[in-house]
Order: C-alpha cells, then structure tokens, then sequence
C-alpha cells in the first residue's frame, strides 16, 4: 500500500500539486487520470522518489520515504518496477538482455537461473520469439510488454506505469491493461497507472484518483463512474456527445 | 555569466562526486569499462592515426623546407619534428579531434537516454546513473587516450618520415640521426601527462552536458555543440597550465 500525505509540489512558485491526500492499494489497479496540466506526471513522479515534494508526506507501507537519502533510496527502489511511457528500453541491448538486466546488475544468479526467468517473463508478456530482436525492430506495442517484463522480473511489491496505452491501438491497449492487472492480482502488488485511456479506466479502474488543477476530484472505482454525478469526471469522462450519449443510454434516460 | 559559471562548475563537481561509489556489481560496470575502451581505442585508431600521418608529414616537409640552404644541419628536422610531435602535436591535436568524435558521441548518447527516460529507468532500478553511465566513460578515458596519443606520436614521427625521405628532401641517414638527437626522456612523461589530463576533459565535460540535458532535439543539439567546443577550450587551457607547470 503507498499512502500519499497531503502532497503539494511547486515550481518557480508555481502550485502544481495542491495538497493531495490518497490511498493506492495493495493488488489492485489504482489510476491517476486527469486532463493535460492537471498534475499526473508530476504526482507519479513524486510516488515514485523521482522528485521531492514541497510539502506532505508519502509512506511505502510503514515507511515514510519522502526524505531519505541516496542510498536509502536505492535500496528501496529495488521493490520498484516502472513501465515509461516510451518503455524506455536501452536501444543496444536485445529484448532479452533488457529484460535481464536488473537480474545481471542485483542478484547473484546463476546463468541458467536467469535465463530461466527470463525466459518464463517473456512467456508472460507473450514475446515468444523476439528474444534477440533489438527494441528498434519491434512494435510499440511490443516494447510495452517488454518494458513490463523488465518492470517485474525482480518481482517488485510497487509498479508503476506511466501512460501504458499511450500511441497504442485500443486492441493492443486492452493486451496490456489485461497484462498488468492479471500481474497485479497475481503478485498482490501496489500498482499505481498514469492514464488518459478511457477504455483503461472502465476496463481496470479498481481505484480511480481524478486530479484536476492540482487537487484530487474524485476518488471512486470503474463501476461507479457511469452513474456519478460529479461533473469533473463526467467532462472528462465522457467528453464527447457520442459518449454523454452512450452513458445516457446506459443510465436510461 | 558569472554566476552561470559557478551554477555550473558546481554541478560538475556534484556529479563528478556522485560517481564515486560502490558499484552495484562489478562484472557490469567491467563491462561497460571495456566496451567504453574498445568504441574509444578502436573507433578512433583510424582516424586518429590518418590525422596524425598528415601532421607529420606536414610538419617535416615545412622543417626540412625552412631548414635548406640555412646554417643549421638538415638532421635537425627529424628532431624538431620529434619534439613537437611528442610534446604539442600528439597530446593537443589528438585530443582536439577526439573532444570531436569521442566528446560528441558521448553527450549525444547520454542526452538521447535522458531524453528517452532511460535514465529515468535506470534511476528507478536503483543503479546510480553517474557512476554507471559516466564513470566508466571517464576510466576508459584515462587509459585508452594516452595509449592513442603515444601511437599517433608514433605515426607522426613514421609520416614525417615518408614525406621527407623518399622525396628526397633530407636522406634517412639525417632523419634518423635528428629522431636519436638530443632526446630528453622527460619529455614523454609530458605527453603521458597531457593524455591523461585531456582523457578526462574530453569525456567528463561532454557527459556532464549530455547527463543534465532538458528538452528537445534542439537542446540536444545545443548540448552537443558545448560539448565540443567546452571540451576543446577545455583541453587548450589544460595544454597552456601543463606546459607552464612542466617546462
């Protein structure tokens, strides 16, 4: 579980996170959604130690981890698994060598006992065949499931994605929400997904967090996001007159 | 200006401190030592030894001409061009044109992994970037640089050699006795001094440029132009203080 403290972030006196205070759960799928500016990135980016907060607290479990030191840091970023939102796979290694190489640079491993995880992650996220293809030579779509491969082969208790749809076709898009939500409930872990994906959000949203300007709106799941009524998340859920009226259809009216 | 200067310089210094840690694993950052070694050594032999050639050869047809029918002996131009070789030439010449191709590559590789947030995800594994990405940059420097200085030397020395001699400006007989004359084997430890202090220049200033680059392609760009010019003013002022300090 990752408890978020009354949070507040600024940059050049600039208020972007507004004092926000939330709860992401252990084995479920929590998402961050928002419109552009609302605050998201930056909110993942302060979960996940990349930044500091100017204010508040964030708490790991029983652990507070907003002012620990590098090396405190590190350490606890071995329980972290993060999905880019362009992979960010390293361009000279194989499919298979990025995805060993948190086994290469922390853990002590036979050879063959890495190979053989290797092996079983790339069954998971169904790469079969791609072992030695460089990420160059494969689709988008691809280096997600490779970049989430990578992301959890040191079987991490947080991940954390940021925009995993993001430039994929909404077939693909729902392969990897199925992906890191059967991943989640698997491996019971914290897994915190910054999104603008609707069909993510109705398809995997165990937890919803709405920010807009900066505060949290609303804070619900996918089942009650057709029948509120907060406006925020009805503008921004159902932006288009084709979707009001498919919600309309769906409430009755 | 001033106070960008010092901004910077203190940034320089944190992350050259930043970099000296316990390494999560040494096999790895072997690894990457060695591939560091081998796009360096090997990537710029040609290069650096073709450049050197010409240097050489150039530098010994303009002695030998300024040499004949003066008073001074025609041997002196395998002399003059040995000495300016090991003491200037090789050391500043190779290491301008290394701040070139090695110095770029290096911003230009560094700024791309942030730019993509491989960084980014490398921080987030737990690896300590600057020591993983830039100190093995900065270690392969110090021994591979001097190794290409004092083979371009070699080159320069063998290029004078072939522009003179067989054209039939001075005979081997006094290139060889200028190559024998008046050698100070202190000057060598110069130009060892001058490889190692340039190695460091031409790869810490370029991934100090590339590791904090913000932006887009234009600030890429822009990191990778100050990573040549900075490394190249760099080195020149280093040349200017070892040369005081050593002569």
């Amino acid at each position: 579980m990752i408890r978020a403290v009354n949070i507040k972030k600024s940059f050049d006196g600039v208020e972007v996170l507004k004092g926000i205070s939330t709860i992401f759960e252990k084995g479920k799928t929590n998402l961050i959604i928002g419109r552009s500016g609302a605050g998201k990135t930056v909110f993942l980016k302060l979960l996940v130690t990349l930044m500091q907060p100017t204010e508040g607290e964030i708490w790991y479990g029983d652990v507070n981890v907003t002012n620990l030191n590098k090396r405190q840091l590190i350490d606890l970023r071995k329980d972290i698994g993060m999905l880019f939102q362009g992979s960010a796979l390293f361009d000279s290694l194989t499919v298979e060598e990025n995805i060993r190489f948190p086994l290469d640079m922390f853990t002590r491993k036979t050879k063959k006992e890495k190979q053989e995880r290797v092996d079983e992650m790339i069954e998971v996220v169904n790469l079969e065949g791609s072992n030695d293809k460089y990420p160059g030579e494969i689709s988008g779509g691809m280096q997600k499931r490779v970049g989430i491969a990578r992301s959890i082969v040191l079987n991490p208790k947080y991940l954390f994605c940021d925009e995993p749809n993001s430039g994929l076709d909404p077939k693909t898009s729902l392969v990897i929400d199925e992906l890191i939500q059967t991943i989640t409930r698997e491996n019971q872990i914290t897994t915190i997904i910054n999104t603008h994906d609707m069909n993510s959000v109705m398809e995997i949203g165990e937890k919803i967090n709405l920010l807009h300007m900066g505060k949290l709106a609303w804070v619900g799941n996918k089942d009650e996001v057709v029948e509120n009524e907060n406006e925020l998340l009805q503008n921004f859920i159902f932006a288009s007159p084709f979707l009001q009226r498919l919600r309309k259809q769906a409430l009755g009216k | 200006m001033i106070l960008s200067f010092f901004y910077h310089l203190g940034r320089f210094i944190s992350l050259l401190r930043l970099m000296i840690s316990k390494p999560e694993n040494w096999s790895m950052y072997w690894k990457e030592t060695v591939r560091q070694m081998n796009d360096m050594g090997v990537g710029s032999l040609i290069i650096v030894c073709l450049i050197s050639l010409f240097i050489g050869a150039v530098s010994a047809v303009q002695i030998a001409f300024q040499l004949s029918e003066q008073i001074v002996p025609m041997y002196y131009t395998g002399y003059i061009v040995r000495d300016m070789t090991i003491i200037e030439m090789a050391p500043t010449l190779t290491c301008l044109v290394l701040a070139g191709k090695v110095g770029s590559s290096i911003a230009a590789e560094l700024g791309g992994m942030r730019q993509k947030e491989q960084i980014d995800a490398l921080e987030i594994m737990g690896v300590n970037t600057a020591a993983y990405l830039v100190f093995p940059k900065i270690f392969a420097a110090l021994f591979i640089v001097p190794l290409l200085v004092a083979i371009a030397a070699f080159v320069a020395i063998i290029g004078g050699y072939l522009a003179v001699v067989p054209t039939g400006m001075i005979t081997a007989t006094e290139y060889v006795t200028g190559l024998r004359a008046f050698f100070v084997p202190y000057n060598i430890n110069i130009m060892f001094v001058k490889g190692v202090v340039f190695g460091f220049t031409l790869t810490a200033i370029p991934a100090y440029q590339g590791y904090y680059v913000e932006g887009g392609s234009l600030e890429l760009g822009q990191a990778n132009m100050n990573a040549v010019v900075f490394s190249n003013i760099a080195i020149l002022f280093c040349d200017f203080i070892i040369t005081l300090m050593m002569t």
